[in-house]
């Protein structure tokens, strides 16, 4: 396995975001094709999910998150502590929930393109696994964290 | 023998290279597995680049991954004879559905402790192993039937049956040989279905019928002379042996009935659970065995000129090829014929109850001066088959209904088997041919006197066979095969998954690892992850322990696996993949520090993944301790 180093090395080139193409002159003949640019990063990251909603804290679904985060989080990540990751406590208040979950989903793609995912790999160098969850589980995951920060 | 000069020349010109070039990150056509001969392992190859691409531990033990070493692989190595760290590997076979591959398993003989092996094609890990009993050199193995229901294996050496103290010069008395249809279909239940006893001869290779012939499977024999002392010579005396054509399906007829004798055998059955991580070994007692007399129209012998090595099948199914090594005629039997000589009685003789078929009543054609030391065929199903030949270092192709040689090309040196894509199935992929050769000389940059067994690829889609590519093979393969790879890509496992791990000392949290002491027995309950061991730091071992080091990868993560191995152990390293759980065992001889780390390199931070062990003298109070990080235990 030699892929942690290479993505430490690998800088992303984002291209300089033109005007919209709607805004362009008009002309007679058909528009030259655009060039496709990098989507713009939003603040939900990059992955499979782009919205959760979320209720009142579902204490059942905290706890099946809990569980999992213990197995296969908490080797690296503690609430309060510096760790291998960050320290988790406060994150669903830093974060969107969509962005939580996607950095749990979609790791090493979001080291790559995400400008907050990347400024972590450079504080916290031990590239974030993908560790075969379910979006159901990281839905779970999710919860727990949340749960934490409400205090419930 | 041909020389390097005439190896520039036999590759045509052209653009040779971009027939075997797979640019960096693309994937090759084929997977093709070359048994590991003297290795006892199985080596597998992208083509056709001829790119390495694994080595999978099979009858040897692997001081790289602990296979073998660890108390959870030790069981695949048990035979009656005790634990066996190494084997003689000669034949891949992979496993067909309806006459073609289905890239479940692949089966492999082990030749000097007669054994079989599964290997799993969606973790490329050997999960089974079965000991044959009543055998000596399982050389005609495993060659399975077209719906894998069985795999074969036979004697190459006859010994008494049951084994007993003999002169060596009582052979012809008291020597029998073996054939035996193992049951395969079902992981895990791998069981000697029958055995047939057969005459004292040597049994060399086999193949089963496919199509027409399905149902029966044929054998090589050779020193029908019985000779026992100077077989080079005394083995070599008569003009033809045989093919010993076996009727499994009267077999099972004749086990239905009753007509078999359950003859006491002790021999081992061991299997790897998947989601235990874990080999059992369960030993049998005994075995049924067919004796022909019993059980008419269970064999017969098909006359076969001389020293027959391979005994091939021809993709309809109709046409059995023998490799006559002393041979001047390749000579080409017809079932059908074989059949209607059955039906007919054309019998020269019987041995052991066994009838002897004419030989002219069951030949199709003799190719006539073929070349020299003809050994293994296989066919590219557009009606040609391919033959190796030893003495004269070269392939022939030739039309085997016609019985004409169409075109021959030159190896580099003494290829001994061969392979055609597919080229033992119903429907062969043709396309390529590999050469596998037994004397490298001058074809790598020299490397001391023992040299890596040469490959040569050949592209067989045009009339002419043409050398297209050139590599070098792990021990000294004897056999392989080559499949599609899309019959296998999508169905490979990239981890084991955790939550499936059942191994009884995982653990699958780090708040879970732990040390305990039972005795002088200590277990630590470990895990690992980037880029730290839980526990790191462990105090309270002392001299006179055994110390069992259960480590558990918790990453779920392709291609990361750690590595655990502690100073001073007399194991191998144990290399554990991502979900599954391993064990060192140690015995520390003397007070001191000893260190730990991961030894697959993992992260940026890999260099850290280490810890410590800290022994103290036996009879000390020193208390257990383990912690990682701050949080002390």
């Amino acid at each position: 396995m030699k892929k942690g180093l290479l993505l430490i090395a690998v800088a992303l080139v984002f291209s300089c975001q033109q005007k919209p193409a709607e805004e362009a002159p008009k002309t007679e003949t058909p528009p030259a094709p655009v060039e496709k640019k990098e989507e713009a990063i939003s603040d939900k990251g990059i992955g499979p999910i782009t919205e959760v909603k979320l209720g009142p804290i579902d204490q059942a679904l905290a706890k099946k998150g809990k569980e999992i985060f213990d197995s296969k989080c908490a080797s690296c990540h503690k609430l309060e502590e510096k760790y291998v990751g960050p320290p988790l406590k406060g994150v669903t208040q830093r974060r969107k929930p969509e962005w939580i979950m996607n950095m749990i989903l979609n790791p090493s793609e979001m080291v790559q393109k995400d400008p907050i995912a990347k400024g972590l790999l450079a504080e916290y160098p031990t590239q974030m696994p993908f560790q075969n969850v379910s979006q159901e589980d990281a839905r779970a995951i999710l919860e727990y964290l949340r749960s934490v920060d409400e205090g419930k | 023998m041909p020389t390097q000069k005439e190896a520039v020349k036999s590759v045509a010109p052209g653009d040779v290279a971009s027939k075997v070039y797979v640019p960096p990150g693309k994937h090759d056509e084929f997977y093709v597995f070359f048994s590991g001969g003297f290795s006892g392992q199985v080596s597998v190859y992208g083509i056709p680049s001829g790119r390495i691409i694994k080595v999978i531990k099979v009858f040897s033990v692997d001081p790289e991954t602990g296979y073998g070493f660890t108390p959870e692989t030790k069981p695949m190595l048990m035979t009656s004879h005790g634990f066996i760290p190494w084997d003689d590997a000669h034949h891949p076979w992979l496993s067909q559905t309806n006459g073609e591959q289905d890239g479940r398993w692949l089966f492999i003989n082990a030749n000097n402790v007669p054994r079989i092996a599964r290997i799993d094609l969606s973790t490329f890990e050997t999960t089974e192993i079965i000991e044959i009993p009543n055998s000596a050199g399982n050389h005609p193995s495993p060659y399975g039937t077209e719906n894998t229901e069985y795999v074969v294996a036979g004697t190459r050496f006859s010994v008494p049956i049951p084994q007993k103290d003999v002169p060596i010069d009582s052979y012809k008395e008291n020597f029998k040989g073996t054939i035996s249809f193992i049951k395969a279909n079902e992981p895990g239940k791998m069981d000697v279905a029958f055995q047939i006893l057969m005459p004292g001869f040597n049994y060399d290779l086999a193949r089963c019928g496919r199509g027409p012939s399905h149902g029966w499977c044929f054998f090589t024999s050779y020193n029908t002379e019985q000779a026992h002392t100077l077989l080079e010579i005394n083995a070599s005396k008569n003009d033809k042996d045989y093919i010993a054509a076996i009727n499994w399906k009267r077999a099972e007829e004749c086990v239905a009935q009753g007509k078999y004798q359950e003859m006491p055998a002790t021999y081992y059955h061991n299997y790897y659970d998947e989601e235990k991580h874990m080999a059992v070994s369960e030993v049998k007692k005994s075995v049924k065995v067919i004796n022909p007399k019993d059980c008419q129209g269970v064999a017969y012998f098909l006359p076969t000129p001389k020293s027959p090595h391979g005994v091939d099948v021809s993709d309809d199914g109709e046409y059995i090829v023998g490799g006559g090594k002393l041979a001047t005629v390749i000579p080409i039997h017809s079932f059908s014929k074989m059949l209607k000589a059955i039906e007919q009685k054309a019998f020269e003789k019987e041995i052991d109850g066994i009838p002897v078929l004419k030989y002219d009543a069951v030949l199709h054609c003799e190719l006539e001066k073929p070349c020299l030391g003809p050994l293994h065929t296989e066919f590219d199903g557009k009606g040609f088959a391919y033959t190796s030949c030893f003495v004269s270092s070269e392939i022939i192709k030739y039309d085997y209904k016609g019985c004409k040689v169409v075109d021959r090309a030159p190896t580099y040196y003494s290829i001994g088997h061969l392979l055609v894509m597919g080229g033992d199935t119903k429907k062969p992929y043709g396309k390529y041919a590999i050469a596998m050769n037994k004397i490298t000389k001058d074809r790598s940059l020299p490397v001391g006197p023992e040299l890596l067994q040469s490959a040569q690829l050949y592209d067989i889609s045009g009339e002419k066979m043409q050398l297209i590519h050139e590599f070098f093979t792990v021990g000294e393969p004897h056999y392989a095969q080559g499949i599609l790879a899309d019959k296998i890509k999508d169905k490979v496992k990239k981890i084991y998954e955790l939550e499936k791990n059942k191994h009884p000392y995982a653990v699958k949290s780090e708040k879970d690892a732990r040390v305990e002491r039972k005795g002088n027995e200590v277990h630590v309950y470990m895990t690992m992850i980037r880029s730290h061991f839980t526990p790191d730091n462990i105090e309270g071992i002392k001299v006179g322990d055994t110390v069992y080091f259960h480590v558990t990868n918790l990453e779920q993560d392709w291609d990361i696996p750690h590595g655990f191995v502690i100073k001073g152990s007399e194991d191998a390293e144990i290399l554990v993949m991502p979900g599954q759980t391993k064990t060192l065992v140690w015995k520390p001889k003397a007070p001191g520090i000893y260190p730990f780390y991961c030894t697959d390199f993992c992260s940026a931070l890999h260099q850290e993944m280490q810890g410590y062990v800290r022994v103290s003298p036996a009879g000390s109070n020193a208390p257990l301790k383990y912690y990682t990080g701050t949080a002390q235990k």
